[in-house]
C-alpha cells in the first residue's frame, strides 16, 4: 500500500513549511557572528536607516531564559557578550519585504572583540561529556595476547543535507504566546524551547509541524532555535514571521556529524579468537553542548562492534571548539565508533593471514553472548542471517576493463540499538492515545513526525492491525502540541519499535472494550519499561537497548589509480529488522541511508577555515547524485523480535553505519592501500598510494 | 505585463522581468508544489518545464519565459487522476520525504516524452540534475523505468 500522505506528494500539494501562506507575514534573518570566538564590543544600527520600518530583536528583548533548552543550559538563544562560534546568532530583523529585510541587515554594524580560538580537536582541552565502559580486565588481557593490533581511525563532519532547508513561521497569539509551523523532528523539544525562551506557560506555546522535507537528526535539536528567533520575533513585531534559511545558511550555522577519532588496541590468541579490546573514542562536539552527550553515549556504547569479546574497555570523550556545534545525525555515533570497530576486523585479520569474513564468523555475536555493557544477547540476533544473506546477493565479481581502474570488494557488519539508550525511554515515559470516536473514526494520537520515513503509514497500519480494522479507517491526527500527547522525540529508531508498540497496545484495548461499550472510546497508554531490561546509568551496565537491528554491507568499488576518484558501483545491503511491518518503506530507508553512507565514505568532506565551513554551499559540498549511487540491493532478513509490535525493531539509523568501512575496506582491496578515515577524498587516496 | 502558459492556462504577471520565475510560481501564482532547494540550481528542486526543456526556475528570470509555455507539478494530473509516472511514483515508494518529487517527476516526465523506453543509465542520466536524499535514487528510477505508458 502507498504511504499515506503519497498522493500530496506526487502531485505537488503537500505544505511544507515555506508553501504555507500567511497573510501579513514579515520576513525574518538572523545576524550572525564572523568571528569564531570573542566578546562583542557594540551593536550599532545605523541612524541613516529608518528603524521603525522592521523590527529588531537583540538578547535584551528575550521575555523569558535566553537559552536554548537541550541537555545542558549552555547555549543562549542569542549571543549577549560572549561568542564561542562563527555562526553564533547575535541579533534578529524581520521586515515587510525581504529587500527592506537586506536593506536593515546591511546597516547593522556588530564589533567584536577577537579571542584565540579552539579549532581542532587535538587542541581542545573543554570536555563536554565522558564515558567509560569496562567489562573484564582489559590490560591484563592484552598483556596475554599473542598479538596485539593497534590503530587510530578518522571521520569527518557530514552535513544532513536535507532538500527542503531549515524554517519556522511564528504567529503571535494575544496573549503572548505564539503558535509555530516549521520543519522539525520533535514537536515537543521545540514547545519547551519556546516555552522558556518567551517565559509563558505550556497552554501558550502550540507547534504544528509542516510537512518535512528530510531530517535525518538535522531538525531534531535544531529547529528549537530556528522556532525561537521567530518566535522572538513575532511577539515583539505582533505579527507572523516566517524565518525559512536559504542553502547558505543552512549549511553555514545548522549542525553536522560529530567528526572525531577512534583509536583500537585489540588483542588476539594465536587461533584468531578474540580476547581484548581497548578503544578510545573522541568526538569534536562543537561550541555547545547541544546533544554530545548522548550522541557520544550511542557511539561509545556500539563502538565494539558485533563481536564478543570478554574484556572490553571503551574511554570515550567529547570536546568543545570554537565550531558551530555538531549535533545528531541519522547513526548517532555509531557510524564513527563503528567505522573504526569494522576496519579493526580488517586490520587483525590482515596480521592474522586469514580472510575477514572468517574473523567476523569466528568473532560476532550469537545468542547468549554479552556485550561491552554487559548486555546478554536472549534474543533476535540476526549476525549469521545477515552475513549470509549479503554474501549469497553479492554479484560475481566484475574486472574493469580499463587497466587504470582497479576493482575492490569490502565488507562490514554492523549493529544498531533501537530506541533510546539505557533508562532513556523509561525517563520518557512516551504517552499515546488511539480512540474511537462517536461516529466511529478511529483516531491515533502521537507526537511522531512524517519526514518521509513512513511513520503515517506504519503507525496507521499498526493500529488497524490491532484493532483489527482496514488501514483506511484509522486517522492518524496532525501532530499539533495542543491536540496529541507527548509521545517523544522521532529520533533514536524508536517510532515503529516503541510508539508502535505503544500504539498496537492502545488499539487492542479499544478493540477490547468496544465488545462492551459503545463509542466514544479512548485509551491513554504510557510506556512502561518491561522489568527484564536494567540498565545502571552511574556504571554503565546493564541493558543499553530492549535490542539491536543488524546489517551486512558488501560494496565493489572502482578505484581510478590516476585521479584517485572512488567510484562505488554496487551495494548490496542485508538487514534484520526484525519484522519489516512495510517492505517498500524499510528497502526506502536501507537505500537512502546507505548512499547517505556512501557519500559519507567518498565524497562529502567539510572544508573549514577560522572556525566556519569553507564550502558552505551545494556547489561546493557536492551529495551523491543519481549517477553516483550504485546499484543498491536491498535484502531483509526478518528475525521478529517478542519486544516490537509484530516483531518489528527499529531500521532508521543502522543502513548508515556500515557503508563506510566497507568502502574503506573495498578501497584496501583494489589498491592495497590503508586509507583509515572518511572521506576517503581522491587528495588523500592519491597521496597515500604514492608514498 | 508578462504573458505565459502555466499547465496550459494563460497567465499575465505584473512583475520585474528580473523575478525569478520559481518566486513568480510560487508567490504571485500561489503554485507551490515547485520547491527551493539551494537557489544556485544545483539541487533541482524548482525544476520545471519551459517548452518541454527542464529547467532551474531558480535560474530563470520571469522575463525569459515571456510567450512560453511552462509546465509544473501541478499540471502533471489529468481531470484530477495521476498521469502514470505519478501513479508509479507512488506505488513503488519513489516519494519518501517528497520535497524533491515534483522536480524528479519532471525531470522524468521529459525524459519519457522524447524516451519512452529508457534503459537503467539513461534513466539515472535524466536525473542526474535533481538531488534526493532519501531515496538513493533506487525507487526513482525504478519507478520511472516501469511507467507503463508514455505520457500524453
Amino acid at each position: 500500500m502507498p504511504r499515506r500522505e503519497g498522493r500530496l506528494k506526487v502531485t505537488g500539494r503537500a505544505r511544507y513549511t515555506d508553501d504555507l501562506a500567511l497573510p501579513d507575514a514579515w520576513h525574518g534573518r538572523t545576524i550572525r557572528s564572523t568571528i569564531p570566538r570573542g566578546l562583542i564590543r557594540t551593536i550599532a544600527f545605523d541612524p541613516a536607516f529608518t528603524w521603525d520600518q522592521v523590527v529588531v530583536v537583540t538578547a535584551a528583548d528575550i521575555p523569558g531564559e535566553n537559552v536554548v533548552q537541550l541537555i545542558r543550559d549552555d547555549q543562549p538563544a542569542l549571543a549577549e557578550r560572549e561568542i564561542r562560534h562563527r555562526e553564533e546568532p547575535i541579533v534578529l530583523v524581520a521586515a515587510p519585504d525581504r529587500d527592506l529585510l537586506e536593506a536593515a541587515a546591511e546597516h547593522i554594524r556588530i564589533e567584536f572583540e577577537r579571542m584565540d580560538p579552539v579549532l581542532h580537536l587535538h587542541d581542545a582541552s573543554e570536555e563536554l561529556a565522558r564515558i567509560a565502559i569496562v567489562k573484564g580486565d582489559v590490560d591484563k588481557a592484552l598483556g596475554d595476547a599473542e598479538i596485539v593490533v593497534e590503530r587510530t581511525f578518522r571521520v569527518g563532519h557530514q552535513e544532513q543535507l536535507y532538500i527542503e532547508p531549515q524554517g519556522a513561521i511564528a504567529v503571535p497569539m494575544d496573549d503572548g504566546g505564539v503558535t509555530i509551523y516549521g520543519s522539525l523532528q520533535c514537536p515537543y523539544y521545540v514547545h519547551k524551547a519556546v516555552v522558556r525562551t518567551l517565559g509563558v506557560s505550556d497552554e501558550q506555546v502550540v507547534v504544528i509541524p509542516a510537512e518535512v522535507g528530510g531530517a535525518f537528526g538535522g531538525k531534531e535539536e535544531y529547529p528549537s532555535l530556528v522556532a525561537i528567533h521567530a518566535a522572538l520575533l513575532a511577539v515583539k513585531a505582533s505579527r507572523p514571521v516566517r524565518l525559512i534559511y536559504d542553502r547558505h545558511e543552512d549549511i553555514a550555522a545548522t549542525t553536522k556529524r560529530h567528526p572525531g577519532t577512534i583509536r583500537h588496541r585489540t588483542g588476539v590468541g594465536g587461533d584468531g579468537s578474540l580476547l581484548a579490546q581497548d578503544i578510545e573514542f573522541v568526538l569534536d562536539g562543537g561550541a555547545y553542548c547541544t546533544l554530545s552527550p548522548v550522541v557520544l553515549s550511542r557511539g561509545a556504547i556500539h563502538a565494539a562492534g558485533p563481536y564478543a569479546c570478554p574484556n572490553v574497555r571503551i574511554r570515550a570523550t567529547a570536546m568543545a571548539t570554537n565550531t558551530p556545534p555538531n549535533g545528531a545525525f541519522r547513526g548517532f555515533g555509531a557510524p564513527q565508533s563503528e567505522f573504526g570497530a569494522e576496519l579493526m576486523v580488517e586490520h587483525v585479520s590482515e596480521v592474522l593471514g586469514v580472510p575477514s569474513i572468517d574473523l567476523r564468523r569466528k568473532w560476532m555475536f550469537r545468542v547468549g553472548d554479552t556485550t561491552a555493557t554487559g548486555q546478554q544477547l536472549n534474543e533476535s540476533v540476526g549476525t549469521e542471517l545477515v552475513l549470509d544473506a549479503a554474501l549469497k546477493n553479492a554479484s560475481p565479481v566484475v574486472v574493469p576493463s580499463s587497466p587504470s581502474v582497479l576493482h575492490g570488494r569490502g565488507v562490514s557488519l554492523v549493529y544498531h540499538g533501537s530506541g533510546f539508550t539505557g533508562s532513556g525511554e523509561k525517563k520518557l515515559a512516551s504517552q499515546v492515545t488511539v480512540e474511537c470516536s462517536r461516529d466511529g473514526e478511529f483516531r491515533v494520537l502521537t507526537a511522531q513526525t512524517e519526514m518521509g520515513q513512513g511513520a503515517n503509514t506504519i503507525l496507521a497500519q499498526i493500529a488497524a492491525d490491532a484493532l483489527e480494522v482496514p488501514y483506511e479507517d484509522v486517522t492518524i491526527v496532525p501532530q499539533d502540541t495542543s491536540v496529541v500527547p507527548n509521545s517523544g522525540p522521532t529520533v533514536a529508531s524508536r517510532t515503529a519499535m516503541v510508539v508502535g508498540g505503544l500504539v498496537a497496545e492502545a488499539a487492542r484495548e479499544v478493540r477490547e472494550r468496544m465488545a462492551t461499550e459503545q463509542p466514544p472510546i479512548r485509551v491513554d497508554k504510557t510506556y512502561v519499561q518491561p522489568s527484564t531490561i536494567r540498565w545502571d546509568d552511574e556504571r554503565y551496565r546493564g541493558d543499553a537497548y530492549p535490542v539491536f537491528a543488524y546489517a551486512c554491507v558488501v560494496v565493489d568499488v572502482e578505484v581510478d589509480r590516476d585521479t584517485g576518484e572512488v567510484r562505488v558501483t554496487n551495494l548490496v545491503a542485508a538487514l534484520d529488522p526484525g519484522r519489516a511491518l512495510h517492505p517498500i518503506l524499510a528497502e526506502g530507508q536501507v537505500e537512502g541511508g546507505v548512499l547517505q553512507a556512501v557519500g559519507y565514505a567518498t565524497i562529502e568532506e567539510m572544508k573549514m577555515a577560522d572556525g566556519g565551513y569553507v564550502n558552505d554551499r551545494l556547489a561546493t559540498y557536492i551529495i551523491p547524485t543519481a549517477l553516483d549511487a550504485p546499484r543498491i540491493k536491498t535484502v531483509l532478513v526478518e528475525n521478529p523480535y517478542s519486544g516490537g509490535p509484530f516483531g518489528a525493531k527499529g531500521i532508521g539509523e543502522i543502513p548508515m553505519d556500515g557503508p563506510a568501512p566497507a568502502v574503506v575496506a573495498a578501497i584496501h582491496d583494489a589498491t592495497g592501500v590503508w586509507l583509515d578515515e572518511v572521506p576517503a577524498t581522491p587528495e588523500k587516496l592519491l597521496t597515500a598510494m604514492s608514498s | 505585463m508578462i504573458s505565459f502558459t502555466v499547465n496550459d492556462h494563460a497567465v499575465s504577471v505584473d512583475a520585474p522581468g528580473a523575478r525569478r520565475l520559481l518566486d513568480v510560481l510560487r508567490e504571485e501564482l500561489g503554485m507551490t508544489g515547485t520547491k527551493e532547494g539551494c537557489g544556485e540550481g544545483e539541487c533541482g528542486a524548482c525544476s520545471v518545464l519551459i517548452d518541454g526543456e527542464v529547467v532551474n526556475s531558480c535560474l530563470v528570470s520571469v522575463g525569459q519565459v515571456e510567450g512560453c509555455r511552462v509546465l509544473t507539478v501541478e499540471g502533471l494530473e489529468r481531470n484530477g487522476k495521476l498521469a502514470p509516472l505519478q501513479h508509479t511514483f507512488l506505488e513503488r515508494g519513489a516519494a519518501q520525504c517528497g520535497i524533491c518529487t515534483p522536480g524528479m517527476l519532471l525531470s522524468a516526465h521529459a525524459l519519457l516524452q522524447r524516451n519512452p523506453t529508457p534503459t537503467y543509465e539513461e534513466a539515472q542520466t535524466a536525473i542526474a540534475g535533481n538531488l534526493c536524499r532519501c531515496t538513493g535514487y533506487t525507487k526513482i528510477i525504478e519507478a520511472i523505468l516501469a511507467c507503463p505508458t508514455r505520457p500524453s
